[in-house]
């Protein structure tokens, strides 16, 4: 297990060292927040031979709908942590496909289709603590942008300068690894002593 | 002013502290949105800082520090989650509290303020037309939980809770057969399937019998009880240990990426069923169990249980 303290944006041979377990802190200014509609606008903007107010390509992905404010006019991020990436399952694969961002930030996970894409496009998936708003608030310096609007504050696309944001837990890697696999064998292992304490027979 | 208005006020010792039932509820209202957001109660966050120090396994030890240090951040004003929830009420109103007729109002705007000052997440999106309201009020939304109850006075609890842990919240409709055995199989099943995904370490409320709605009603409500809380009958208290028990067997672990604490406590209640249904609600909080409550009299003083005032 390493640690790597990474500057956007990223390289493929960066992003394909990152091994499972390893610790990522991230500066830079790609860092680019997108739910559920973010990445479906995109993929369509894609589909329609449209350009996105942003180059995805070396960049962080964040999975977070943020608490933000305006302050003095200009926007800050005030609470920012993870949302459930299971949702951007539906997307994800063809989203690195076409964009090529680097690293993916999220909670709880993705699946095959997704890790399957990490090893063909040169990326990883890493898990920040969700829940943890305030704490990832910090890394999150500034906001040079605030597109798509229209999707509202938590679906919007945020772009983000980011200072040491992290620690980001390698999850998730280019050689087809997948620590939240690792837990669903772990946990299956002990279902028949998990069903042992409350009578259930396998 | 009139100087009769004037001379009243000035013999009169208690004008000056004439209240507005509407202002007063609302601003408690308030307070509790703020505390609720920023400042988890004081057992969610000790059982947190335990789980940290009896936990082995490398990653859970990692994740509840960063829990631990969040909370320590959040506390200066700044919501800990920034998935603020969709705002829900409980209101225990007194049968004899003089105000009912503000406690709606009065609710929603300080809703609305909470969401401006805080600030809280616009969360209340239109399910039809679609939509972000912008200020988390909207049809139904906030959501008021009455309850008509004896005395003159009037409990708010500010209930705000997250997506993600909501979105793993289900209602079994068991065949009466399985019995309770099949009960806590479908608990403990539940959590082996959405994992880490809640945001554990989780708390769960488990409701029995009624009937759909009942059940995940009585289920949701475990979730604003203390942790060191027993259900009184000795029977339910032994299902809440043993669901315990199993399912921080799993090794689920915070977030999902493993250790020994998947659940911080395991709470259930029932109601009478139908002899043909066994309705099984299970309501799932996430590690940010975020609750307020407040007593108005009908004399509108004010008592802050979760978070007191700080002089007191």
């Amino acid at each position: 297990m390493a640690e790597y303290h990474l500057t956007t944006p990223i390289s493929e041979e960066d992003a394909r060292k990152l091994k499972v377990g390893d610790i990522v802190y991230v500066t830079g200014k790609h860092v680019y927040t997108a739910r559920d509609e973010a990445h479906h606008r995109a993929l369509e903007m894609f589909t329609k031979g449209e350009k996105p107010p942003v180059d995805f390509e070396g960049s962080v992905i964040y999975h977070v709908g943020p608490v933000a404010w305006q302050k003095n006019g200009k926007w800050v991020i005030v609470s920012a942590g993870p949302t459930t990436s299971g949702r951007m399952e539906l997307f994800e694969d063809e989203f690195l496909r076409n964009y090529r961002a680097r690293i993916i930030v999220g909670k709880g996970g993705m699946g095959q289709k997704t890790l399957g894409a990490l090893k063909e496009v040169g990326a990883v998936y890493c898990s920040y603590t969700g829940g943890c708003g305030a704490l990832a608030a910090k890394g999150l310096k500034e906001v040079t942008a605030y597109e798509w609007q229209d999707l509202g504050m938590p679906e919007a696309l945020w772009v983000i300068t980011a200072e040491e944001f992290g620690p980001l837990l390698v999850t998730m890697d280019s050689h087809g690894n997948s620590m939240h696999d690792d837990m669903n064998k772990t946990v299956a292992a002990r279902k028949a002593e998990v069903y042992s304490k409350i009578g259930v027979k396998v | 002013m009139s100087g009769d208005e004037l001379s009243f006020l000035i013999t009169c010792p208690e004008a000056d502290q004439m209240k507005d039932p509407y202002q007063v509820i609302h601003d408690v209202t308030y307070r509790l949105l703020t505390k609720a957001a920023t400042v988890l109660p004081e057992d969610i966050e000790k059982a947190l800082r335990a789980a940290h120090d009896r936990e082995t396994n490398e990653s859970a030890k990692t994740q509840l520090a960063a829990i631990l240090t969040n909370i320590g951040i959040a506390r200066n004003g700044i919501p800990m989650c920034q998935d603020t929830g969709i705002i829900i009420f409980y209101v225990k109103v007194g049968e004899k509290f003089p105000f009912i007729g503000e406690v709606k109002k009065a609710l929603t705007a300080a809703t609305k303020k909470a969401t401006v000052d805080i600030p809280l997440r616009p969360n209340a999106v239109n399910p039809i037309v679609g939509g972000n309201s912008g200020d988390n009020t909207g049809v139904k939304i906030p959501w008021i939980n009455w309850d008509i109850v004896e005395g003159d006075s009037l409990e708010i609890i500010a209930f705000p809770k997250g997506g993600g842990s909501e979105n793993v919240c289900i209602v079994g409709m068991l065949k009466p057969g399985v019995g309770l055995t099949g009960v806590k199989k479908l608990v403990v099943d539940n959590a082996m399937s959405y994992m880490g995904a809640a945001c554990a370490p989780n708390i769960i409320g488990v409701g029995i019998g009624g009937g759909a709605d009942i059940a995940i009603k009585i289920a949701k409500q475990q979730l604003l009880r203390p942790l060191d809380d027993k259900h009184p009958e000795p029977e339910v208290a032994k299902i809440e240990e043993e669901i315990m028990d199993a399912i921080n067997t799993t090794g689920i672990g915070p977030m999902g990426l493993g250790g020994d604490t998947t659940v911080l406590g395991v709470k259930v209640d029932y109601a009478m069923r139908h002899p043909a249904s066994l309705p099984v609600g299970v309501a799932v909080q996430c590690w940010a169990a975020r609750h307020s409550t407040a007593i108005i009299s009908k004399d509108l003083e004010v008592k802050y249980i979760t978070h007191p005032l700080e002089e007191n």
